[in-house]
């Protein structure tokens, strides 16, 4: 297997893996039976959203981690932020919508300055807010310690990655050090009462495979990082959420470079299941990109793939204007369809 | 180079029903109901193929087994345990034979 530097993002490396299109051209030219003729086949093209529940904003790249299967190519090096004018369109978007969810995401969307200013001018809205923490933010700097509290004062859910519950598989895939930072974070989110059973606090855990391979039964792995957690750390979460690995940026990179790419991607066609196309994040989710153009989710975001909609940007942003508008695919879409399917919320089956 | 084992003869197992249909359609359906989750989870159910397939020493089961293994959510540490119960019991059932040549042995000795 060729060397993949892991301390730096594609982008900065100059690296093609970075291009959009690239990545498209390799997707489309795999041989493999198209997303469109699935689709076609369980009656479900052309894809069609269908209400919107959830907003996703992507607050930025810039992240304090570089995640070997990152899909944004995040990194401390990425300075693609959400400015705060572009905040206030989306708060005035979310206004607007009968949406009862705000998904926040990014990178570490903790990174961005107008972060909890925008988070405090959200909570006014009424609706539920997801924060997508990656835990380790929370260490990282005195200046993110008192996050815990902050995300409690909000009401804050929280859905953090931990890829599983030793320090191997985590580190190999997250970085070096990274499950016990991981660790020490959760013990801190614990204490305030994330996790804790009546505290009405959520924290949500996401599991995805360290390596080209399917994700397990979402519940039995659930079982396990329960008592794994508990009984080593006496560290407590809510929900597992097992979640695919979808072949976009470094996952695709990684792919190809470890000459798993063929294999994975067959699989992931192999398990095509209609019920997950059919509930599929897409059909229910709207995604903000940094710069506030939307897309039909994170990973469309990430391969460029803009709204197919003559409303592009959340400033023109209108509900019933969208809502007749064709999902934009790709066969990195067979992610979200392999098995019990995928989604920012785990299975979908 | 060629050889007798090639990995993309896994995919083709399915095919085995070509030569007799019925024996092999009955094969494989014991063969999935075997693997559901039953009294044991799936990934008890993966850890003891991978174990086995050890101790058959069938490239292609450990080839299977071990992807198995890791999509029922199995580290690597957890899966060498399992091949190490399938060398203890290989090995302990080569040395536990020793208590036969003992015996013999000492039927034969003065
Ligand atoms: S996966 Fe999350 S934590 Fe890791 S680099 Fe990407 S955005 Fe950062
Ligand atoms: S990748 Fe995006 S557009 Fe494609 S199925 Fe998944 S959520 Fe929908």
């Amino acid at each position: 297997m060729s060397e993949i530097k892991t301390h730096i993002s594609l982008k900065s490396q100059g690296n093609d893996f970075s291009e959009p299109t690239y990545q498209l051209q390799l997707l489309q030219s795999a041989g493999l039976t198209t997303f469109q003729d699935s689709l076609d086949r369980s009656g479900l093209f052309p894809f069609k959203p269908t209400k919107l529940e959830i907003l996703q904003i992507n607050l930025g790249k810039m992240c304090n981690q570089v995640c070997k299967h990152c899909h944004v190519d995040a990194g401390p090096d990425r300075k693609e932020i959400m400015t705060r004018e572009t905040m206030l369109e989306c708060l005035e978007a979310a206004k607007n919508s009968d949406c009862h969810t705000i998904d926040l995401t990014g990178g570490a969307p903790e990174m961005n300055p107008d972060f909890r200013w925008f988070v405090e001018e959200l909570s006014s809205l009424g609706k539920k807010i997801i924060v997508r923490c990656n835990l380790t933010i929370i260490v990282a700097n005195q200046k993110y310690h008192d996050l815990p509290e902050f995300y409690k004062k909000h009401n804050i859910e929280l859905v953090s990655s931990l890829p599983y519950y030793s320090a191997g598989k985590t580190d190999a895939q997250r970085g070096e050090g990274v499950f016990a930072k991981s660790i020490e974070a959760m013990k801190m989110l614990n204490a305030v009462g994330y996790g804790v059973e009546g505290s009405g606090l959520i924290i949500n855990l996401v599991y995805n495979p360290s390596g080209a391979f399917l994700p397990p039964d979402q519940t039995a792995l659930e079982r396990d990082f329960k008592s794994r957690l508990s009984r080593q750390y006496g560290l407590l979460f809510n929900n597992l959420f097992a979640i695919t690995n979808l072949p976009v940026s470094r996952f695709l990179n990684y792919l190809v470079a470890s000459d798993n790419y063929h294999d994975y991607m067959e699989k992931l066609v192999n398990a095509y299941n209609p019920v997950a196309a059919a509930n599929a994040m897409c059909r229910n989710t709207l995604s903000v990109g940094w710069d506030g153009f939307l897309y039909d989710c994170d990973f469309n975001q990430m391969l460029e793939l803009k709204l197919a909609s003559d409303r592009q940007h959340i400033r023109n942003f209108n509900e019933e204007a969208i809502s007749n508008r064709n999902i934009v695919i790709s066969q990195h879409c067979y992610g979200c369809t392999a098995g019990s399917g995928s989604s920012c919320g785990g299975t979908t089956v | 180079m060629e050889t007798y084992y090639d990995p993309k003869d896994l995919k083709k197992f399915g095919k085995i029903t070509e030569f007799q249909k019925e024996l092999g359609e009955k094969y494989f359906e014991y063969y999935g109901a075997v693997f559901e989750e039953g009294a044991l989870t799936k990934r008890e159910k993966a850890l003891i193929a991978l174990a086995v397939a050890h101790t058959v020493q069938c490239p292609y089961c450990i080839d299977a087994y071990t992807q198995d293994s890791m999509e029922q959510g199995c580290d690597e540490e957890q899966m060498m345990e399992a091949v190490h119960v399938a060398a203890a019991i290989r090995g302990g059932a080569s040395l536990v034979h020793g208590v036969q040549m003992m015996n013999k042995y000492k039927d034969l000795s003065m």
